[in-house]
């Protein structure tokens, strides 16, 4: 093979693991594009702030969604279905959870936001969704989420969608791989 | 050492080995091709098979023949044979052919890792086709395989698809790193970069799309792989993943995956119109700038494919407007194809009806895809039936019709002899009415909203899927016809010139009919 030919095949094998290693990268930033953007409707933990609160804010109607994932038992539904809230205030939502099986569950809740542009403007102080929740058998509780909506969000929205999917990940906290056989069995 | 180069020198005068082991030890580029086009005819052949099966069952409303679970595997099964069985290869194999023989090379710069790269393939194929066998049967979550349907819900043949996927990917780019070698280092004197054949180009730019996406592809089955026996969650909400990253991490190799399937096709037929119109092809620069804007165009349009699943209003429109750009190019090189013809003493040879048909048919084909493209549109065609009939008008009747017409074209060249000039008229135009009669009614049935993937459907779809079927199983048994004018032509028939085609130009149509198995050991003299 002439050296031209090595030096060709020596960038085109370079460039393979480079395109292997950038699709792993596309998941970090998928992660921050979705960030930076908002657009996944995901919502981080903000700190309190006191310049959004505000008294002539708008009335807006909260809704909250609960769903269980797969073969998850817990019961899982929000206290109250819609909150008439007014933006610029701190409010209270909780959601009630019982452990209807008889043995230790961990669960997660992965939660989500529609119109996905109301995101950037929900601002959580806490939410049972930052945590993961562990129930013994049989028990219940009331799983709080403090939120606030800034002024600022775009006036066209009246209503915003929060919804929660409540994940059971008992087998992934004590041992990682005994969830992947119970996966595989499906 | 003086005398091992003298037996070295000796060897390359030699025909072929006999037997078996000519074909398990070759490193000519000829007989590579001759593998690969008989491995992807015969892939071809087995997943057509699998979609007599699929349009069986739907002839009639309500479940007649199989299980949903095996139609769901044979829908698996038709889409990843076709595109890396059956496509993929035929393409790599008409490059190994006709690359060396076009630039005047006398064979591929890495022939020994061009016959790992073809051996592997068949390992690959025996590995998925197997897994109908095993327990919880073959994969059943389409082709696109998105996450979590192929990983949480997948059956345990999983496993198996993903190292296939694999080792189907490494086949792939080591046939692109040969091609790119190839034509960067291998080119006789005089042969510049402007001055190659369209073939060379579309498999130049084909291969680096190749080296750029195949890898991103086994990092998304790779993933899976993760997610399902390490414990990682990267499609595993539960686990902070997310189903959608899956999506976009499959399209952004999917999207150029479709200009791989369709650009060697774009060259195949550049050749064939100029031949047949006996003249020269008109716009050639701009041909070649077509196929770089399309090929850099593929890598930001990927979303258009997941238009519905939540995407904010500005990548709706980018996107949109993205794929839209696409048709710029595209309508260069149709009208660039049509201006060749035009004033030209054209005639209609078997290869010549292939490419007309494959302009009318492909520009159909990308017509369908731009309604697709329509943002808002494409809420409503999203996965159903217009979906089907848009990417099949452009696979079938765009890429498929172009290989057939490029055997028909080279095969004189190939094995020395021309083939039933009757028969492949038959076979153009049974091929031709089968694949409307097949995908035609598709668009209906799909604007009417019949969802692609199930294995019934509601009454009011009844007719044009008895249509289509009909259709499809004349499409499937005109491909024996082929078969069978393959076969009789390698085995005999009326000798073919050097020139082959009165029209013909390039350097290929220089070396004696059928081409020996060494052509240019030394470079030709290009004016």
């Amino acid at each position: 093979m002439n050296p031209d030919a090595k030096k060709t095949l020596r960038k085109l094998l370079i460039a393979v693991p480079l395109m292997f290693a950038f699709g792993f990268a596309l998941v970090p930033l998928y992660d921050v594009f979705c960030e930076v953007t908002g657009i996944n409707g995901k919502v981080f933990q903000s700190d309190y702030e006191d310049e959004l609160l505000t008294d002539d804010g708008r009335p807006l109607a909260i809704q909250f969604i609960s769903t269980n994932n797969e073969n998850m038992p817990w019961v899982f539904e929000p206290s109250e279905k819609v909150m008439k809230i007014s933006t610029g205030e701190y409010y209270t939502a909780t959601f009630y959870v019982k452990n209807t099986t008889n043995k230790k569950m961990v669960a997660q809740a992965v939660p989500s936001v529609a119109p996905s542009n109301a995101a950037a403007h929900l601002k959580k102080l806490e939410c049972f969704c930052f945590e993961q929740q562990e129930l013994m058998p049989g028990e219940e509780a009331l799983l709080p989420v403090k939120l606030l909506v800034s002024n600022e969000l775009p006036k066209n929205i009246k209503n915003i969608i929060m919804s929660y999917t409540i994940f059971d990940i008992t087998d992934y906290n004590d041992e990682p791989m005994a969830g992947h056989e119970m996966n595989m069995e499906h | 050492m003086s005398a091992v180069i003298e037996n070295h020198h000796d060897d390359h005068h030699h025909g072929p080995a006999k037997g078996l082991t000519r074909w398990l030890y070759t490193t000519n580029h000829k007989d590579i091709g001759t593998l690969y086009l008989w491995f992807s005819f015969a892939m071809f052949l087995i997943g057509g098979a699998m979609a007599m099966v699929i349009r069986a069952e739907l002839f009639q409303p309500g479940m007649q023949i199989v299980e949903p679970e095996f139609y769901n595997q044979m829908i698996t099964l038709h889409g990843l044979i076709m595109i890396f069985g059956g496509v993929m290869p035929a393409f790599v194999g008409l490059a190994n052919w006709l690359v060396p023989m076009m630039i005047g090379a006398p064979d591929m710069a890495l022939p020994r890792m061009n016959n790992l790269s073809f051996w592997i393939l068949p390992f690959a194929f025996f590995i998925l086709l197997s897994s109908l066998f095993m327990e919880g049967g073959a994969p059943n979550f389409g082709w696109t395989f998105y996450a979590p349907l192929s990983t949480t819900y997948a059956p345990p043949s999983v496993t198996f698809f993903i190292f296939s996927v694999h080792i189907m990917g490494a086949s792939s780019i080591m046939g692109a790193i040969n091609v790119v070698v190839t034509i960067m280092n291998m080119r006789a004197p005089g042969v510049g970069l402007m001055k190659m054949p369209l073939f060379v180009w579309s498999w130049l730019i084909t291969a680096y799309l190749l080296i750029a996406v195949m890898p991103v592809l086994a990092g998304a089955v790779t993933m899976m792989l993760m997610d399902i026996h390490f414990g990682t969650s990267f499609f595993n909400a539960a686990g902070g993943g997310d189903p959608v990253l899956f999506q976009h991490i499959f399209w952004f190799f999917g999207h150029p995956e479709v200009y791989i399937m369709i650009l060697p096709a774009f060259g195949i037929v550049s050749h064939i119109i100029e031949t047949f119109s006996r003249k020269q092809l008109f716009g050639y620069s701009s041909m070649v700038w077509a196929m770089l804007s399309i090929a850099i165009l593929s890598f930001v349009v990927w979303a258009h494919h997941m238009f519905t699943v939540g995407l904010p209003l500005a990548a709706e429109l980018f996107f949109m407007w993205a794929t839209m750009l696409i048709a710029v190019p595209t309508g260069v090189k149709v009208f660039n194809w049509i201006a060749t013809m035009f004033r030209g003493s054209i005639t209609f040879e078997t290869p010549m009806l292939f490419a007309c048909a494959f302009v009318v048919l492909f520009t159909f084909g990308g017509f369908s895809g731009l309604m697709l493209a329509i943002t808002p549109a494409d809420f409503q065609y999203h996965d159903t039936y217009f979906v089907v009939a848009h990417f099949h008008y452009v696979l079938v009747p765009g890429a498929i019709f172009s290989i057939m017409a490029a055997v028909y074209y080279w095969i004189p060249k190939w094995c020395g002899n021309m083939y039933d000039e009757r028969l492949g008229k038959l076979h153009f135009w049974l091929s031709f009415i089968g694949v409307n009669v097949t995908f035609f009614p598709q668009h209906f049935i799909g604007l009417a909203g019949m969802p692609r993937r199930y294995p019934d459907y509601a009454l009011q779809f009844a007719d044009w899927n008895m249509v289509s079927t009909v259709g499809a199983f004349l499409f499937g048994v005109s491909q024996l016809l082929f078969l069978f004018i393959v076969v009789k032509t390698v085995m005999g028939g009326k000798k073919a010139t050097d020139q082959v085609w009165e029209g013909a130009t390039g350097l290929e149509w220089t070396v004696a009919s059928p081409a020996p198995y060494h052509t240019f050991t030394t470079p030709p003299k290009i004016d």
